[in-house]
């Protein structure tokens, strides 16, 4: 708990540092606005009506006057201690929970904020857009892959029906040219069809022909069915909870490791507690069914069954923190661009070819690592090329089975 | 060994090449498993199947293999809801604890994963313990996930809460208190501090309690001897060691503790400035026990002798010393009168220890010690050690008390009389006269089952206790994982009757501040951390006890025998099993007994010349029988054993204790005679033993895994030749080539391995490996290694990676072809720990067809399971015979109802290892998950891996510290250094003649003798 709350204050220093650096920068401009406003306020607030751990801002403009805005945002606590009727609702209507004051902010970067908000919604497909609708657009388009690409394939397969008959029917037609003569009895055109049809079939090189290449496909199929047995790349199988990692991980930019509290110190990443998801959920968008099937969770202490998405066999070891932390690989390496993701999937095979290539290729992160320096040393004895994990047994069977 | 004039052989059929040795000597695995064609039977004694079943069952599977991979499982991930602080899911969390049961005690760390204890080590904070463990305290991890435990409370053998437990319960006892009426607590020895003030509280309270303490393998007579405290008792102070019967390597009081001082007086080197000098061991006893076949001289006498031995010992050495001799019968034993000179002569600096009970045989040990000068040093009386506290004599009036009807209440404390006291029946008989009974037992067992109330104590790894093993040296307990079952400890349960506020954390914890602590430099959480708080320095006294050594002879003359040509029967406890407190624990049954190498039984052995006069061979089952108490055992046949004397072990018979401990042996505790005024493990009187025409096969795994017919097997040389060369007793293989003779490592097919990073090898010192096995279980416990039970070990498939082979030697001449072929009186004995020896011209890494065995890069012989293909050439090609083969799926299998067939016993599973399934290969993979994890945790701190810190889980148990592990690549480490040391001297590889080039080294034995003809 103790490393969790250091990531914590991390995460909040991390959060107050980007605030100093943008008030640095000035700008009237309602782009400039933008950058204040995602790095200031969108923990809080969403430019639409939606109410996040604020209000929703859509058409601040309209409802105050940008002097009680500058002045609000400068300082709330004075304006409801002031007795300003709206300040003091807006203060119970949000369970006496007073806003940061930003006493930096100069009246025109909080005009380019107002700007922004405006603009945002003046244009209706900003990228802007809430949590929710995108939450909501993420399972239709996830099986329609799968369905396209069958789809294509069905198409495919009419396009190269049609392209054979045509074919067909040209060469027929152009037998029928050329033998007139020979063949002047004029068949029509599906029975001498059928005919040759016949006759090939009767050949017995044709015969062999097919059955061998019939064969042949049955056994590459086979063979890749085989294969594909166990593989789940591109498995995202839908949650308990409609966690979207495109939002946390995408837009907050909340680091892997807030959540994933062992993916630097342990074999396994592990899936946060639920009293994770409280350090931020207890005020930020508690009405959402979602989160408060989490709340509804600790209330009954039951566990959330989430469902895994990257399974390694019982017989493979593999220890995060080598890769993440002794490797300094990044998480994407494996697990893809998982802060593009609203619904998290397998982006890599998994597999020990998987592995195995990765073992091939990757220079080992030797540098000022004590461990390595003998190695590199002797390896530089002999090589050119840069130490590789397979040079230090990183092929080896025990050093993942055992 | 071809120069050492010797014949070794693991048992007397190797001995004599019965048909059934022979038979098997080639047969790597027993019979295979199909060829029993009986039906119904079960899986291990040979599958019933069919070719037409078989070829159903595959159709079947096929389908069912195919349907299953179309659509793979959901599997679930369910993390926390609110994550405790300290625990992060697959990082492993270690607690400083304390095991204690009866008497034993070790300070340990307790490793958790994802909050199940898994794994039990020694604490090294602990100058008592010293971090080392019995082989049981290695396996009460597994106890503890044993679903044959009480649920929960039972009130008049019913499932009842605590709170009516409670209620009536205590209106009972507050009735008979009333009345007055007697009130008895019964407990085997109890270590706990806080435990006795608890009881206290509840005496208080109840003021006619008496609190009655009994030990099952008691040291009365030792306690009496020393006017009531056991005094320490320091072997690594010693030069000459005798012991009369007294198992102190095995079984005696504390054998790990007792172990360890004993090798740092057998530690010798090689180089030029090496320690060249030894402690002389001495035994005498009836049985041959692990200590000795540890000895450098042995002889035997019959039980009825014992005291008369003390006796003539004393005398022997009164004689030398110039003081009064005592009358007596005196015994001529061979080597009495040499181990009497050496005692005198290395005065200050030498032991006298006994196994007997017997009160007057203590004392005139007690008197010899003194003349010899233990006390001051070899043993101090000014601290009270608090291993064992029972009083027989409270005992067995207490037993008397009870059938006289005297008795109101009674509380077991988890004590089970029933079973394990000599008078366990008349007790039983007389429990329904108590009108109130209550047992705190964790399970039903003999004595709970007849007690009205149960009251089931938590496992120790589930409670929070405390300990003083001995006087001033304090050790806690604390709880590794909340109670599995409804379980409550027996002190919130006693706290509770006697109407206090029944949280003992907060008991213990006040009892610390205020009483041990005493608000001094040490902090409660310090000492709890610590797992031990010992303030004080040791306190040597030189006080010997007064003894009158007239009386005590007096009395040994009436008890005991010179000459008795009576069948006797000697009660002993065995190193694995021990009083029989967790027989239910499949590791210990399965544990082969160091000197018999039999598991899963008990057995009457008998010596040779005995079995040919009764006309009984091994496995004929007998009828034994003495004062009225009869058994059906089979009979083994054990050399180096007294003659005319059958010896039984405890621990056995159990009735009520579970699935893998009823009905297997038998119980021989009421065997065990009162002698003045103790329960002494002997019986002279009325013996018979008749056969009763059966047969039964004893579990023994003696000739398993037989290197046959090779040579440098085992080495050994005495200290003599020992300090004039380093070489002597050394074998060293040579080959005849075009070129002459060349040592065998000189000629190579192979190119070797180069090793640029780790280099892992093992040294194993065979002089101080006392063969007591804590290694294999602590092997088992870190290697999920299967259990597979008494009729699979009989088909020679027992699973263990590391075995201990124990090797008899003939003491007839080479030429003598006739003498050899009888198995000796009294063999010389060689324990040597097999293990996979991870060479580097490995021939099981050419056979095997699809390479699921290679060789690392860090010099392992690599096993991968998941591309074994079980055609099992490795195992034939090994010439070690370490690898095992999985015939069944030993952990899914009701067939093997071993704790592992269910969800809870395999809790236990180190979830780092992989479980192997039915069909593959496995042996030692010298635990490349430690090393693997030692690597990564030095990576992560950007550093090399420190020498000690990557440990095998069998050479951090090994209570002798016979085994180094470490990187040979890394000058400083331990293993180099004593390789480079003992490359030229004691250090050999085992069958160096087919230079395999192992990486496991062994060192010669060196036995302290004067020359190598002597017995």
């Amino acid at each position: 708990m103790f490393c969790k709350k250091s990531t914590l204050v991390t995460f909040l220093f991390s959060i107050a540092l980007l605030f100093a650096t943008a008030s640095a920068s000035y700008s009237q401009d309602a782009a400039e606005g933008e950058s204040l406003f995602k790095n200031n306020c969108a923990a809080c607030h969403n430019t639409s009506d939606e109410t996040l751990v604020g209000p929703g801002l859509k058409g601040i403009s309209e409802r105050r006057p940008i002097e009680w805005i500058v002045s609000w945002v400068h300082n709330p606590q004075a304006m409801i201690a002031s007795g300003d009727k709206y300040a003091n609702d807006l203060y119970n209507k949000f369970n006496k929970a007073a806003m940061t004051p930003y006493p930096n902010f100069t009246e025109g970067q909080i005009k380019g904020i107002v700007a922004y908000i405006d603009a945002a919604n003046a244009a209706p497909a900003a990228p802007a857009a809430g949590a929710a609708p995108a939450a909501g657009a993420a399972p239709a388009t996830a099986p329609s892959s799968g369905g396209m690409m069958e789809l294509l394939l069905v198409g495919l397969l009419i396009i190269m029906v049609l392209v054979l008959i045509a074919l067909l029917s040209i060469v027929n037609t152009l037998s029928k040219l050329s033998g007139s003569e020979a063949n002047a009895s004029g068949k029509p055109f599906f029975q001498s069809l059928s005919e040759n049809a016949k006759s090939l079939a009767a050949n017995s090189a044709v015969k062999t022909g097919v059955i061998v290449l019939a064969l042949l496909l049955g056994g590459k199929a086979t063979i890749d069915a085989a294969y594909g047995v166990g593989i789940h790349q591109g498995y995202a199988p839908e949650q308990p909870i409609k966690f979207s990692h495109k939002l946390h991980a995408g837009e907050y930019q909340i680091n892997c490791n807030y959540c994933h509290t062992g993916v630097y110190e342990g074999k396994g990443a592990n899936v946060p507690s639920a009293n994770i998801c409280m350090n931020c959920h207890n005020a930020i968008k508690r009405e959402s069914p979602e989160i408060q099937k989490i709340y509804s969770a600790l209330e009954k202490n039951e566990p959330i069954q989430w469902v895994r998405v990257h399974n390694l066999p019982d017989l493979a070891y593999f220890n995060h923190s080598q890769h993440t932390n002794v490797g300094a690989l990044e998480c994407k390496s494996c697990h893809g661009e998982v802060e593009k993701m609203e619904v998290v999937e397998q982006r890599s095979s998994l597999t020990m070819g998987w592995c195995i290539d990765c073992h091939r290729q990757t220079d080992v992160n030797a540098k000022g690592n004590a461990y390595y320096d003998k190695l590199v040393e002797v390896h530089n004895k002999d090589s050119k090329t840069p130490l590789k994990v397979q040079n230090i047994g990183g092929l080896e069977c025990s050093k993942c089975h055992y | 060994m071809e120069n050492s004039n010797k014949r070794y052989w693991k048992g007397i059929e190797e001995l004599t090449n019965e048909p059934s040795f022979v038979k098997n000597i080639h047969n790597e695995f027993g019979n295979m498993p199909t060829e029993n064609d009986s039906k119904g039977e079960s899986l291990v004694d040979g599958s019933a199947t069919h070719r037409r079943d078989f070829l159903k069952m595959l159709g079947f599977g096929v389908a069912a293999v195919s349907l299953a991979a179309c659509e793979s499982p959901v599997k679930n991930t369910i993390p926390y809801l609110n994550k405790p602080e300290d625990v992060e899911p697959t990082i492993a969390n270690w607690y400083a604890s304390t095991y204690s049961d009866g008497g034993e005690y070790a300070s340990i760390l307790v490793k958790t994963r994802e909050g199940r204890p898994i794994k039990i080590e020694g604490n090294k904070s602990s100058s008592v313990s010293k971090g080392v463990l019995s082989g049981r305290a290695q396996a009460s991890v597994l106890s503890l996930y044993d679903n044959e435990k009480l649920k929960g409370p039972q009130v008049g053998g019913k499932s009842a809460d605590w709170a009516q437990l409670d209620k009536e319960f205590t209106a009972k006892l507050a009735a008979a208190a009333a009345k007055g009426g007697q009130i008895r607590i019964v407990s085997n020895s109890i270590l706990s501090p806080t435990t006795k003030k608890v009881i206290a509280e509840f005496t208080a309270k109840y003021p006619t309690t008496q609190h009655v303490v009994y030990d099952a393998n008691p040291a009365y007579g030792l306690t009496q001897a020393h006017g009531g405290i056991l005094p320490n008792i320091d072997f690594s102070q010693a030069k000459t060691i005798v012991s009369i019967g007294a198992d102190f390597l095995g079984s005696w009081i504390a054998p790990a503790e007792f172990a360890a001082q004993w090798a740092v007086t057998r530690k010798v080197g090689s180089a030029k400035d090496g320690k060249k000098t030894m402690s002389r061991h001495f035994q005498f006893e009836s049985i041959l026990s692990n200590t000795g076949a540890n000895a450098d001289y042995r002889s035997t006498y019959k039980p009825s002798q014992e005291g008369l031995v003390a006796l003539s010992l004393h005398n022997a050495v009164a004689k030398l010393s110039g003081a009064a001799s005592i009358s007596g019968a005196n015994i001529k034993l061979d080597h009495l009168d040499k181990a009497a000179t050496d005692l005198v002569a290395s005065k200050g600096a030498s032991i006298i220890v006994s196994g007997s009970n017997d009160p007057e045989v203590q004392k005139i040990i007690a008197a010899t010690n003194s003349l010899v000068g233990a006390y001051g040093t070899t043993i101090n009386t000014g601290l009270a050690v608090h291993y064992r506290q029972g009083n027989d004599m409270a005992m067995s009036s207490f037993i008397k008390e009870a059938a006289a009807g005297s008795i109101a209440a009674v509380i077991f404390y988890n004590a089970n009389p029933v079973y394990n006291h000599p008078m366990g029946a008349a007790l039983a008989a007389a429990l329904p006269k108590i009108g109130l009974s209550l047992a705190t037992n964790d399970r039903a067992d003999e004595t709970a089952s007849l007690c009205q109330f149960i009251a089931p104590d938590s496992h120790y790894l589930e409670s929070w206790n405390d300990a003083e093993p001995k006087a001033g040296f304090y050790s806690l307990t604390q709880p590794t994982i909340s109670t599995i079952f409804k379980t409550r400890q027996a002190q919130s349960s006693f706290l509770t009757w006697a109407g206090l506020a029944s949280d003992f954390a907060s008991y213990l914890e006040s009892n610390w501040e205020k009483n041990i602590l005493k608000g001094g430099a040490v902090a409660w959480k310090n000492a709890l951390h610590d797992g031990v708080f010992e303030p004080n320095a040791v306190n040597i006294s030189a006080a010997s006890p007064s003894v009158d050594v007239a009386a005590s002879a007096a009395a040994i003359n009436k008890s005991y025998s010179a000459s008795s040509t009576n069948l006797e029967i000697a009660v002993y406890e065995k190193v694995g099993l021990g009083t029989g407190s967790q027989a239910n624990n499949p590791w210990l049954q399965e544990f082969p007994e160091p000197v018999s190498k039999a598991c899963w039984d008990n057995y009457a052995a008998i010596s040779q010349p005995t079995a040919t006069k009764l006309k009984l061979a091994q496995g004929d089952l007998v009828e034994v029988s003495a004062k009225g108490y009869k058994v059906t055992l089979p009979v083994l046949v054990q050399p180096g054993q007294a003659q005319d004397t059958i010896a039984i072990a405890i621990g056995y018979g159990r009735a009520k204790a579970g699935k893998s401990a009823d009905g297997v042996g038998v119980n021989a505790y009421p065997f065990i005679s009162e002698i003045n005024g103790a329960c002494v493990g002997i019986n002279t009187q009325g013996v018979t033993i008749t056969p009763t025409g059966e047969t039964k096969d004893i579990a023994q795994t003696q000739t398993h895994h037989t290197v046959m017919a090779r040579q440098a097997v085992v080495q050994e040389t005495v200290l003599g030749s020992f300090v004039k060369d380093p070489l002597s007793g050394r074998y060293n293989p040579q080959i005849s080539t075009a070129e002459g003779k060349k040592d065998a490592t000189d000629i190579s097919l192979w190119n070797g391995h180069k090793y640029n990073n780790h280099a892992w090898g093992m040294v194993i010192d065979l002089n101080t490996c006392t063969g007591c096995s804590a290694c294999v279980i602590s092997c088992s416990a870190e290697n999920n290694v299967p259990v597979v039970g008494r009729q699979e070990v009989i088909n020679r498939r027992e699973m263990h990676w590391m075995r201990i082979d124990r090797y008899y030697s003939s003491d007839a001449e080479v030429e003598d072809l006739k003498g050899l072929e009888i198995a000796s009186d009294n063999p010389e004995v060689v324990f040597q720990p097999m293990l996979c020896q991870h060479c580097n011209n490995a021939p099981c890494e050419t056979v095997c067809p699809v390479l699921a065995t290679t060789h690392s890069s860090e010099g392992l012989n690599q096993m991968t399971y998941n591309r074994c293909i079980g055609t099992r050439y490795c195992a034939n090609n090994c010439p070690y015979k370490v690898r095992r083969f999985n015939w069944f799926r030993y952990f899914q299998t009701d067939d093997f109802d071993f704790h592992f067939n269910n969800d809870l016993g395999r809790m236990v599973i180190n979830p780092d290892v992989t479980v192997r399934s039915r069909g593959v290969m496995e042996k030692c993979s010298m635990c490349v998950q430690r090393i693997q994890a030692g690597k990564l945790e030095a990576k992560k701190e950007k550093r090399r891996p420190v020498d000690g810190e990557i440990q095998m889980a069998c050479a951090q148990s090994c209570p002798t510290n016979a085994i180094t592990f470490g990187d040979m690549n890394d000058p400083s480490s331990e293993i180099s250094k004593l390789l480079e040391v003992e490359k030229e001297g004691r250090a050999y590889h085992v069958i160096e003649e087919i230079n395999v080039k192992p990486n496991v080294s062994y060192l010669m034995k060196v036995r302290n003798k004067d020359s190598k003809k002597e017995a």
